[in-house]
Formats: C-alpha cells, sequence, structure tokens
C-alpha cells in the first residue's frame, strides 16, 4: 500500500481560522480542498507538509451566486457539483463541460473548482514516487536540479494540466483571493505563470475564495480536450475558445467577431494565450480562412515537450486541428442559435 | 469421453459460478485481505540502476530502526531459482548484481509498512554502475558487458532454428512471394490486484504461504529449492487471484522473501506490492520484432514461409525460452503450410523481464501473420475471409511442425463473424475513414508438456463423497477470474448428478490438493476437467455398484441426475445420492476417489518439440470495425464480432466473460498499452502507474458480438477447449487491417497509434509508402538448422542428421531429445 | 542527494465517530491514514480493495453520504460524523442486493477484486437515475477499471439490476449468456 506521510490535519470553520493555521504551520503547512491532487502528489512526497488545513468545512467557499450580471463560484464546489449547478450549464456551459473533462465521475465527486485551478503542474519525470525519481537523479521539481526534459534549462517545464483553467482564461475570469493581507482580485491570466514550479501566483497562505464568471452578454465559449482516454486523463492539448460577438445596430447581430481569445493547455507551465490566434479572428465571421490563419497563429508558440503522454510533435500538430475544431463549433453554435 | 454422449445437466448452462456470491459481496479472502496476529510488513529495497555490480550494502541502519525485526540482503537467499529449469537465473534478492531498475536488493521486516518503508531508506548500497542494454537490438550491437553469464551469444539468451521441409524450394514453387516486418510492442498483464503474499513460519519447522499465485506447484518448488527446505514441510496456499493474465504465474522474490522473513523472525510476514512494484514485477509480453517471407500460388495457397522473431527479454529467463519457440510455434495450425522455417532470437536487456502474457508468445505472430496475409490477398485480389477459408487446416491432421490438430471450427467462426458483421457489403466499401478488418487465431488448450520433464500427471482431482450427499473435489488447480473453481464443480455435478452447489471444491493448496501444474496456457478446463471427469467417473462406479444392488438391477442401468440414483428404465425406482453414498460407505468404508490427467503424446520428437503441442487447438475469427480520423489519426472501435471454437462450453456465461475479455485485453494491446521506457535515463520504466500505462475504460472498450461456436473435441472434457486467451490473438491484426480498409495506410506495429496512423497519411499524401512499421530485421548468427522433414515428406517426427560440414553452426540440435522437453 | 523521506513516527491514534453501512462507530487511528487504510486494517472490511492508492483505478471506490468517492484519497479524519457505505453493507438479510444478484447471474464479477467498487458506483448511478440507458452507465462507470469482464456483463448486470429495482420481471437475453449461436 502507498501510504500518506504522517502530517497533523487541520478543519478550519472560517477563513480567519485558516489563515491563522497557515501562519501557525508557516512554510510546512499546506491548504487542501478536495485531496485528488495533493494527496497523491503526497503518497509520492512531492509535497511532505507537516500540517494539512482543509478549506471543505469553510462556509462560503462552496456555493454559486449571480452578482452583477455575472455569477461568483465558490472553490470549494465540487467538480460534479459544477456540472450539473443550473447557472452554470445555462449560462456557463463551456465551464460546465470542462469540469465534465476532468478525470472521472469518482474524483469529479471529490475534486473542486478551486483544485483544478491550482492543479500542480504535471510531469512523467515528477509524477513518480520517490524510489522512481531517485533512479533518474530527481528533478528540479523536487529534490533535483535538472529538468530533465531540457536538461539545460533553467526553469522547469513542468505541464499545466488543468481543463478549467484555460476556460476560465479564455472567459476573462477574476479569482478573488484572500491572505493575511486581505482580499485582492486577480484576473485568471494572472494568477498563473509559466514556469512548471511557481506556476502560480498565489502566494502560499493565500487562499482562493471566490471565482467571479463575467456577465454572459453576447459571448460565447468552446473547450476541447485531446487526450488518450475519455476518462482518467489528463489534457495533452487543451483548446479553449472565446468569442464576443460585434453587437449590430438593433437587434440584428453582425455575425462578425468583435474580439477573440485562444488559450491553450496542456502546451506550456502556465494555460497559454496565443494573442495573435485571437487577432486573426477580430472582425472576421468565422470563416474556413479566418479560421485556418488562428489555427496557424497558435500552432506556431505551441510547445509540448516530451513529458505527458503521446508524441510531441503530434501533439504540436493537433493544435492546429483542436483550434481549428474548436472554433468551427463556436461558429456552429452561433448559426444554430 | 462417455459422459459427453449423455444428456448433460449442468455441462453447457449458464450458472451461477460457485464463487460468485463471495465474489459479489466483496467476501472473497485475496492474499493482501489476510491478517494474521503479531503479522510483520515487509517492503523490498528496490535497485535505482538498469544495471550494475553491487559492491557493498550496509544494512545496520535500517536494522537499528525501531520496530524493525530482520533485514535481508541476497547473502542470505544465494541460491538461484526460476521457473524454467534451463533459466535459473534469479535470486530473491540481488546476490551480485542488479539487472533492471527495480530488481529487489534488499528487504525489511517491521511492526508497520510505513516503519518498513523508512528502513529502506537507511540501507546504503554501493553500485558500480555498468552499461545498460537497452533494447535487442542493443543487445545485438553489445555483447558486453553481459547481463548474464549464460545464453546462447553474448547478451542473445537464446537462438533457435527450426527447419520444416525445404523453404526456398516452397518460394520457387509460389506464384507470389512477400516479405513483411512487424513489430509489437510489449504490455503487461495490469491484475487489478497488486500481488501479495503472507508467510507464516510455525516453529515445528513448517512454513506456510498464502500468495496471489497462478502457480502454487512451482512456487513450492521454488521456495524448497531456495529455503532449502524438504517440500513437505512447505505449504502453499494460491489465494484466488484479482487478475492474472499470466502476471503471478513465475515464483516471485517478494514471495520468498517474505517465506524466509517469517522464519527469520518466527512470526507472520505480509508484503504488498504497491502498483510500481507490480510493473517492476512484469513477466508480461516481449517486445518482439518479426519478418515474415511466404511463398503462395495465385489461389491464396501457402508454398512456404520462413518466419523470424527478435524478442526483448528483459532482465532475467523467466518463461522465455518457452516464449521464443511459441513466437513460431503456432504458424502452422491455422492455414495448410507445407514448408516451414522458423529462426527465433531472445535477447537479455536490462528491464523487467517479460514473459508469459495471455496468449503467451503467439499474439505477435499472429499480428504478423494475420496482416501479411491481408497484404497477400489484396496482392491477389482475394477476399481476405475467402482466402482464409479456403486453405483451412485440416481436422486430424499433423501440421508440417508435427502439431495435431484435432477438431477444428475455424471454418465455422469465419462464416459467422462474415455473416454477422456484413463483411461483403463493407469490406473495402465503406466511405473513407471507415473501414472493416478479419484476422483469424488459434491457441493451445494447455501445454502438452510440463514446465521441468517428470512423467506425473498434469492435473489431479481427488473426490470425498459425504455421507449427507455433498462431495468435495480437491484440486491444485488455480481459482484467478477465469471460473476453474466452477468448472471443477460443474463436471463432477454433472458426472454425479448433482447441483454443482452440493459440490465443495478445495483448490490450490499444496497441503490440501493433488497437483495441478497451474493456471497457465489456458490449461485447466481440458487438464482439471478430464482428472474431475475420472475420479467422478470412479466414484460413480462404487456408489452405482451399490445402488445397483439395493435396486437390483445391474449396475449399467443405475443413472445419477438430480441429486438421485436410480434405475434409468424405471426412474421412480430410485435413491437419493446421499443414501447411495451411505450404502456404498457402509459396504467399502470412506468413499474416495483419485483421477489424474496427462496429455497424449506429441507426434513431433526433435529438439524444441516441446512447445507447441496441445491436446486440442481452439480457434477464433475477428472483425473489427473503426473509425479513422484522417486529420488526427486517432482510431476508434465502435465495434467487433468475434467468433470462438470452444469445443463445447462448460458453463456458457463464464465462456462469454472470457471471450469479452480477451476482446478487452486484445484491444488495449491494439490500440495504446505499452511498456516503455527512458533509455536515456537508466531505462527507468517511462510510465508505472494505472494513469499513464492505458488500459482502456468503458469509454473505449468496443461493442462485441460473441458467437459461441461448438465442435467437440474428443480430447477435451465433454468436449471442451480453451476460451480464456485465444479470443485475444485475432484483434489487434483485425483492428490493423480495418485501419487499412478505411484510410490506406499499413501501420506494421502494435499498438496502433494516432501519431503512427497520423506519419502514416502524411507519408501517403507525400506520395512515400503509407505505411508505419520497423524497417528491417537485423542480421543475427543463426545456429545450424534443426531440420525436420514434414509428415508429408515421410518423416517420424524426429531431426535428420546434418551432413557433416553443410553448415557451419554449432552441434546444439544433437543433444538429447530429453533437454528440450519442458520448455 | 536530498535526505530520504522522513521515517514515520508512531503518530498518536485518533478516534471518531461515523457511520458505516448504517452503524455507528467509533474507531481510533493514526490521522494521516486514509479511509481505505481504516476501513481495511482497522474495522476488518477487506471488501474495498485497492489497485493504486493513487486514484487512478476505482478499486477503492466506497460511497460517503451517497457519493461515491475513493477512498484511497478520503483521510478517514475528513469522515467523522459521515455515512460510509462500503460492499459489505449491500446484500442484507442473507439476500444479495438486485446488483449483486445481476454480477452474479451474468458472470459480471470475474476475479471478483474491482466488484466492489462497480457495485457501488452502479448503485450510486441508479440511485439517481433509476432508468440509466448504456452510455449513462458507461459514463458512471468510466472511473472504474475492470481488466477481466471488458465492461460488457457489468453492464448488462447494471441493466438488468436497475429493471427489476424499478419492479420489472426482467431476464438476461440468451445472447449475453451464451452468446449468438
Amino acid at each position: 500500500m502507498l501510504r500518506l506521510p504522517s502530517f497533523t490535519y487541520l478543519q478550519p470553520r472560517t477563513l480567519e481560522e485558516a489563515l491563522a493555521m497557515k501562519a501557525d504551520a508557516g512554510a510546512e503547512g499546506m491548504y487542501v480542498a478536495g485531496g485528488t491532487d495533493l494527496y497523491p502528489n503526497m503518497k509520492r512526497r512531492h509535497q511532505e507538509p507537516r500540517t494539512v488545513i482543509s478549506l471543505m468545512g469553510i462556509r462560503g467557499l462552496g456555493g454559486c451566486e449571480t452578482r452583477d450580471g455575472g455569477c461568483a463560484v465558490g472553490p470549494c464546489m465540487t467538480l460534479t457539483d459544477l456540472c450539473s449547478h443550473p447557472t452554470i450549464r445555462q449560462h456557463y456551459d463551456t465551464v460546465a463541460q470542462a469540469a465534465g473533462l476532468v478525470s472521472t465521475p469518482l474524483l469529479r465527486n471529490m475534486g473542486t473548482l478551486g483544485g483544478n485551478l491550482c492543479l500542480d503542474t504535471r510531469c512523467n519525470y515528477y509524477n513518480q514516487t520517490y524510489e522512481w525519481r531517485q533512479a533518474i537523479d530527481f528533478c528540479m521539481k523536487k529534490d533535483g536540479h535538472i529538468c530533465w526534459v531540457a536538461p539545460s534549462s533553467p526553469r522547469c517545464w513542468a505541464v499545466s494540466s488543468s481543463d478549467v483553467a484555460p476556460v476560465m482564461v479564455a472567459l476573462g475570469a477574476e479569482y478573488v483571493l484572500v491572505g493575511p493581507g486581505g482580499e485582492r482580485v486577480v484576473p485568471a491570466a494572472r494568477f498563473y505563470h509559466n514556469d512548471g514550479i511557481n506556476y502560480l501566483t498565489k502566494q502560499p497562505d493565500e487562499i482562493l475564495c471566490r471565482v467571479r464568471l463575467p456577465r454572459p452578454d453576447g459571448w460565447d465559449a468552446v473547450y476541447h480536450k485531446l487526450r488518450r482516454r475519455d476518462s482518467f486523463d489528463f489534457p495533452v492539448l487543451g483548446v479553449a475558445t472565446w468569442v464576443q460577438w460585434q453587437p449590430g445596430n438593433g437587434k440584428r447581430e453582425t455575425g462578425r467577431v468583435a474580439e477573440a481569445r485562444i488559450v491553450l493547455g496542456g502546451v506550456a507551465s502556465w494555460p497559454q494565450e496565443v494573442p495573435e490566434a485571437g487577432a486573426a479572428l477580430a472582425g472576421t465571421s468565422l470563416s474556413d480562412e479566418a479560421i485556418a490563419a488562428a489555427a496557424d497563429a497558435a500552432y506556431r508558440p505551441a510547445k509540448p515537450m516530451d513529458n505527458t503522454d503521446f508524441d510531441l510533435s503530434w501533439r504540436k500538430q493537433m493544435t492546429r486541428v483542436y483550434v481549428s475544431r474548436a472554433l468551427a463549433e463556436l461558429r456552429r453554435r452561433r448559426s444554430a442559435r | 469421453m462417455a459422459s459427453a454422449e449423455r444428456g448433460l445437466r449442468v455441462v453447457g448452462k449458464a450458472l451461477r459460478k460457485v464463487d460468485a456470491a463471495a465474489k459479489v459481496t466483496g467476501t472473497t479472502k485475496f492474499a493482501d485481505d489476510l491478517f494474521l496476529p503479531r503479522m510483520l510488513y515487509a517492503k523490498l529495497l528496490r535497485s535505482p540502476h538498469a544495471h550494475a555490480r553491487i559492491r557493498s550494502i550496509d544494512t545496520s541502519q535500517a536494522a537499528a530502526l525501531a520496530g524493525v525485526k530482520a533485514v535481508l540482503t541476497g547473502k542470505d537467499l544465494p541460491i538461484p531459482f526460476g521457473i524454467l529449469p534451463v533459466s535459473q537465473d534469479e535470486h530473491a534478492l540481488a546476490l551480485d548484481k542488479v539487472r533492471f531498475v527495480g530488481d529487489p536488493v534488499a528487504a525489511v521486516a517491521a511492526t508497520t509498512e510505513e516503519t518498513a518503508a523508512a528502513a529502506l531508506a537507511r540501507i546504503a548500497v554501493e553500485y558500480e554502475p555498468l552499461r545498460p542494454v537497452t533494447d535487442a537490438g542493443d543487445a545485438l550491437d553489445h555483447p558486453e558487458p553481459r547481463i548474464h553469464d549464460y545464453g546462447d551469444l553474448g547478451n542473445v539468451h537464446k537462438l533457435i532454428h527450426l527447419e520444416f521441409g525445404d523453404v526456398e524450394q516452397g518460394f520457387q514453387d509460389a506464384d507470389l512471394v512477400r516479405e513483411d516486418t512487424f513489430f509489437f510492442e510489449g504490455s503487461t498483464h495490469l491484475p487489478m490486484e497488486q500481488h501479495a503474499a503472507v508467510a507464516d513460519w510455525s516453529a515445528d519447522g513448517k512454513l506456510t504461504l498464502w500468495s496471489s499465485t497462478q502457480t502454487p506447484h512451482y512456487v513450492h518448488r521454488a521456495l524448497a529449492k531456495v529455503l532449502e527446505l524438504t517440500p513437505a514441510r512447505i505449504r502453499v496456499v494460491a489465494c484466488p487471484n484479482g487478475g492474472g493474465f499470466g502476471g503471478k504465474s513465475d515464483p516471485f522474490s517478494h514471495e520468498i522473501v517474505a517465506a524466509k522473513l517469517a522464519m527469520v523472525t518466527g512470526r507472520p510476514v505480509k508484503i504488498t506490492l504497491t502498483r510500481e512494484e507490480v510493473f517492476y514485477c512484469h513477466r508480461g509480453r516481449h517486445p518482439t520484432l518479426m519478418w515474415v517471407k511466404t511463398g503462395v500460388k495465385q489461389d491464396g495457397a501457402i508454398t512456404g514461409m520462413h518466419f523470424r522473431s527478435l524478442l526483448d527479454g528483459g532482465g532475467y529467463g523467466s518463461y522465455g525460452v518457452a516464449s521464443t519457440y511459441y513466437t513460431g510455434a503456432l504458424q502452422t495450425v491455422t492455414y495448410h503450410v507445407p514448408r516451414y522455417k522458423f529462426q527465433g532470437a531472445r535477447a537479455f536487456t536490462n528491464k523487467p523481464p517479460c514473459g508469459p502474457k495471455r496468449g503467451h508468445g503467439t499474439p505477435q505472430p499472429r499480428f504478423a501473420l494475420e496482416v501479411h496475409l491481408d497484404k497477400i490477398a489484396e496482392q491477389l485480389g482475394l477476399d481476405p475471409a475467402e482466402l482464409r477459408l479456403k486453405h483451412l487446416v485440416p481436422p486430424n491432421s499433423i501440421t508440417a511442425n508435427w502439431l495435431r490438430v484435432g477438431t477444428m471450427g475455424l471454418g465455422r467462426c469465419i462464416e459467422k463473424v462474415v455473416q454477422g458483421s456484413g463483411w461483403k457489403d463493407k469490406f473495402r466499401k465503406l466511405p473513407t475513414g471507415k473501414g472493416i478488418g478479419l484476422a483469424c487465431s488459434s491457441y493451445i488448450t494447455g501445454a502438452g508438456l510440463p514446465i521441468y520433464w517428470n512423467p506425473m500427471p498434469h492435473s489431479g482431482v481427488q473426490l470425498k463423497c459425504d455421507r449427507g450427499g455433498g462431495v468435495t473435489a480437491f484440486c491444485g488447480s488455480t481459482e484467478i477470474g477465469q471460473g476453474s473453481d466452477s468448472v471443477l464443480a460443474a463436471i463432477v455435478a454433472e458426472v454425479l448428478g448433482l447441483d454443482p452447489l452440493d459440490v465443495a471444491v478445495v483448490t490450490g493448496d499444496t497441503d490440501l490438493t493433488p497437483v495441478d501444474l497451474g493456471s497457465y496456457s489456458s490449461r485447466v478446463t481440458l487438464m482439471t476437467g478430464n482428472a474431475a471427469i475420472q475420479a467422478a467417473e470412479r466414484a460413480r462406479e462404487i456408489i452405482a455398484r451399490h445402488a445397483a444392488a439395493q435396486l437390483d438391477v445391474s449396475p449399467e442401468r443405475v443413472a445419477f441426475a438430480e441429486g438421485r440414483v436410480f434405475d434409468v428404465e424405471r426412474p421412480e425406482r430410485g435413491l437419493t445420492f446421499a443414501d447411495a453414498v451411505q450404502l456404498a460407505e457402509a459396504a467399502e468404508g470412506t468413499v474416495g476417489t483419485v483421477g489424474s490427467y496427462t496429455p497424449p503424446p506429441s507426434p513431433g520428437k526433435y529438439r524444441g518439440a516441446g512447445v507447441g503441442p496441445s491436446p486440442a487447438y481452439s480457434y477464433s475469427a475477428c472483425v473489427a470495425e473503426v473509425d479513422v480520423d484522417p486529420a488526427t489519426g486517432i482510431v476508434r472501435v465502435p465495434k467487433i464480432w468475434i467468433a470462438h471454437d470452444v469445443g463445447r462450453a462448460i458453463n456458457a456465461a463464464t465462456v462469454m466473460g472470457q471471450i469479452e475479455g480477451s476482446v478487452y485485453m486484445g484491444l488495449g494491446e491494439a490500440l495504446m498499452e505499452e511498456m516503455a521506457y527512458r533509455e536515456n535515463r537508466n531505462v527507468v520504466h517511462k510510465i508505472p502507474s494505472l494513469l499513464e500505462y492505458k488500459s482502456p475504460t468503458t469509454l473505449e472498450m468496443c461493442d462485441v458480438v460473441t458467437y459461441v461456436v461448438e465442435d467437440p473435441d474428443p480430447n477435451g472434457p465433454f468436449g471442451a477447449k480453451e476460451c480464456g486467451q485465444g479470443p485475444l490473438l485475432p484483434v489487434p491484426p483485425a483492428v490493423a487491417n480495418a485501419v487499412y480498409d478505411a484510410v490506406g495506410v499499413r501501420i506494421d506495429e502494435v499498438p496502433i497509434t494516432p501519431e503512427k496512423v497520423f506519419k502514416a497519411l502524411r507519408r501517403k499524401e507525400k506520395g512515400e509508402p503509407g505505411r508505419f512499421g520497423p524497417a528491417g530485421f537485423p542480421d543475427i548468427a543463426w545456429p545450424a538448422p534443426t531440420r525436420v522433414p514434414p509428415p508429408w515428406e515421410g518423416g517420424d517426427g524426429k531431426a535428420v542428421p546434418l551432413t557433416p560440414g553443410a553448415s557451419p553452426g554449432t552441434t546444439r540440435s544433437r543433444k538429447p531429445r530429453a533437454r528440450a522437453r519442458g520448455q | 542527494m536530498p535526505p530520504p523521506p522522513a521515517p514515520a513516527p508512531a503518530d498518536a491514534k485518533t478516534k471518531i465517530a461515523l457511520d458505516v453501512n448504517g452503524e455507528p462507530v467509533e474507531v481510533a487511528f493514526a490521522p494521516h491514514k486514509t479511509l481505505l487504510e481504516v476501513l481495511r486494517e482497522d474495522l476488518s472490511l477487506t471488501g474495498t480493495k485497492h489497485g493504486c492508492e493513487l486514484g487512478e483505478c476505482g478499486t477503492c471506490t466506497v460511497r460517503v453520504d451517497g457519493m461515491p468517492v475513493l477512498s484511497c484519497l478520503v483521510l478517514a479524519l475528513a469522515c467523522a460524523g459521515r455515512r460510509v457505505r462500503t460492499v459489505e453493507g449491500m446484500a442484507a438479510g442473507g439476500k444479495l442486493h438486485p446488483l449483486q444478484d445481476a454480477f452474479a447471474e451474468l458472470g459480471a464479477a470475474q476475479c471478483g477484486y474491482c466488484t466492489p467498487a462497480f457495485l457501488l458506483a452502479a448503485e450510486a448511478l441508479i440511485a439517481g437515475n433509476p432508468r440509466p440507458d448504456r452510455d449513462d452507465i458507461k459514463r458512471a462507470l468510466s472511473g472504474n477499471l475492470c481488466r477481466c469482464t471488458g465492461y460488457i456483463k457489468i453492464y448488462e448486470a447494471v441493466e438488468l439490476a436497475a429493471a427489476r429495482m424499478r419492479g420489472e420481471r426482467a431476464e438476461p437475453t440468451p445472447e449475453s449468456l451464451y452468446g449468438v449461436r
């Protein structure tokens, strides 16, 4: 049996209590929500907190309420609850869809929105037991000095493997963080770093306490996921596409794109937005040519490395195909409206 | 068997398995479910090096840790073992050398598993790394440093060269000669249960080991050898296995270590492997490179076949010599091959050892052969189903390599899947991206020879008839989920006219049960079944004698059914089975009988003839339908039609389960399963986890239409042949052939991943051959051939002496025949 | 090289009360233990199996407050006051649960190792959807691996049990038990 190391487990009821517990525990304390990311990592000795502080008992970190036309979601909502929440399904079906593609139904019953947004970056030189990592002389993400994916690299190339994060970045969602110094709001895009080790701008003692989704007014989004199996597997490529349709005069819309964002998951240490790809769509009606141009633009910066499932050159090739297909779906959704 | 002629009441029905209630309530005790008082927990320290000499081991820090009760190293268990007598090359803990990342080096027993793990981290091992051998090609290129100090050539473990008739003449007679190369990637069994063992040592010098093993008898022998105990003082109990598929068929380090730790500490010791460690036990499918050259006439009749295989064996012998022979053995039992030549080689490499996985050594050549035939059919302009149907091996015949084929239901299997799938309307007629492919196969129903040479039966059954009417069947066979306990109960119940639930089965326990060689090579239903029939018929004879006297009829008129023993001509005249047993017991004493089974001798008498013979061959035909996305290369398999010639189903529902399960495992190998290593990083296993080793989920599994073809074989119990392995074999080639039908590219490699399809499609677009597969087969210094004339050339199954000086090879082929047996 | 992982100290046990299969239970264990470990090692409920302990196979599925979850990734401490249901709680009064009965009838349990997990995941599915179609079943069970059956007998057993639980008189089809002849 692969077992957890020993640690102290704390179950605060309020945010204040949690922050105080973390302050007491110092660097050896960690927050946990569903545990589906942290506990396997602890069993493999990736993280070795001496104190684990559960956020699941904190009232106010769950639920979902509508505010200013937008929606604020509690990060401790399980992915299963998120998928089935009526507001999310009605106005943010892409969020529900991405959440529904995470791992397995059982893990979605346990794993949370916040957990998926803060998911540790992944790498198949890293997501291994201590003994396995010892056989490769460890890597820089834990216990070692070299990134085996790119041995001359000064930084770690572990991969952002969240399904929901690229969607949040594409939507322009905002995260509300609470720390010892109070509350701050961070745009989703600025929550992530392109670094496999320091992949979040969140400070270790800060708690993600709300995820604000923008008002559903004339935009649409689609998420496509590439992986070996339709269950269990993390994305080796995620494509989140978002378009704001131009408002027309009066009731008629022009059918043209005002603004677009394309964000890739699984190809970098953060959800990788490709502004050139979005720009290629502005003013178009998602014609085949515009889609091809955007797909081409998205293909160029995608930099999959040899540290996930599948051959990396094929994964890069697939960027074009998956971006095209996601955009084509957006176009279909529009004409079906 | 005489019994098969009568009306059957139990055999053939879809009855609940005798252990079904225990399985669905979670009460089945798997090895890790055993908790004994004062039990210690053991863990193994494994090598972080792929290939290294051990300079020193310091265990003092570990031994000093509170809670640690014993620490072992290789010096404590210096006697080698191995499943085959010809490759006794394993040590429970590495003695002086490690041969793969994960090779066990030391062991700890402690009061908790956490403490044992902590103690491992305090063992200091000094290694002197050696150049690792990364794959079979590397082994050919680098004979030094040697992984083992035995083997046929450098790092080549085994070389085989067999020739049955003049193949070159066959090629000259052909209208078309075609050569292809194929590669079949290694894969592992991945049973959901991680191996576990519990050992107990009693003060009177007796050892008991409970283990998730498919082969308690072989574990018994290995324990006796390594621990230097008399077998009479060792009891091995095979717990029900939580899946085996061949992965629990070797004696393992952890079993021996648990036993030794129990002996040293005087306390029960449990060891349960982690999932990662299960990957290191491995013994799975050998990665195999293959080259095949076949001559055919215009109508597809084969005139000669030359087959070469190169197996990547990993760090130890395991079943590898047998596996190597198996890659050449069964090419001849499906379509008539008049002249046949086989050259096989197995290399040692610094990876977890390969061995027997479902289909043992035969899915690889079957993939090659069936895709090769698909290409031949296309070149000849023949329908591949028709080509196969026209040239089937006739029933009751002997093949070029001297295998005796009995019943042969492949023709009916092909007809079933061709008709059921709508083959004729679909083949080469579906729109681009959709495809259909066909492949066939055959598998042994039990190996004709035991693993170590001996003239004793392969399976024994003992019956005890109780005064209360219950019957207990004792047999060494091992329940691994395939339903062997239920087959045993069903057969005894059939012969004695009982309900299977009135038959208690005691299996897989070397103290309690007569030897059965184990749950491997699809042997149990046939061999245990025949032994059970013999034991039950002997019991019936005793009971019938006394019932007949009571009923005042001749014993021949006594029938057994529905728990009664009665006059067959006046069925109302009879007595209960219990009363009949009591009459017999009163007259003769305790009613108990034995039965045993030994396979018929094989007609082949040459060195190497020990692998391939079987009392009966099962046959399968498969049609796969695929959807291929040309933009990505992603292949999905919505549906498979499979027909399997099982001879006769003993339990129809269990047969269905075995066939569907075989299709599942074949599909996994066809599409995604792969043992992958980091050659540049110490040859570590790239993905030793259930997440990254891709086993199909419910969302990848296809629909399956199963046709059960029954053509009772005289050698099988009630005519039964195997069904647990054979139906896996045709799945990968059927998928490959369907991919070609869908998008016109040949993927001559398993698994058929999207990357490979994508690359082949791009090549095709560029006007290059639309193929992905190995470029060629390396030059190997084959030994001189063992030449055996096929039956139709007047041979007697023996090798003919080589003409002196005719061939530069060794004299290996002239060694005494007895040495070849048991491989 | 970094120091080896720290040895586990003999943690002081913590006691919790919870409901296991409808019975109130008090159990003491080291705080880092998972629900899986406590069920098997401290409550002797070995019906719950394990295949990886990393959430990668589904073999350790149990229901907590009705929801099927992976007991290898649930801390036992987090289960204080909650309802845990394991395979041991399914059969009642010496009678199999309809799902267990259907699994036995169709041979949906081969080696039986993943079976408890499939039963609990299927039970939760039917609780929320008494009439699941084949795709519903595939999706609901897509977090549970089985290496023996190819899942087909499992689907059929879930369909059969669901029909019976709806009060229908359902029987397996001849094709599912005997194949196409």
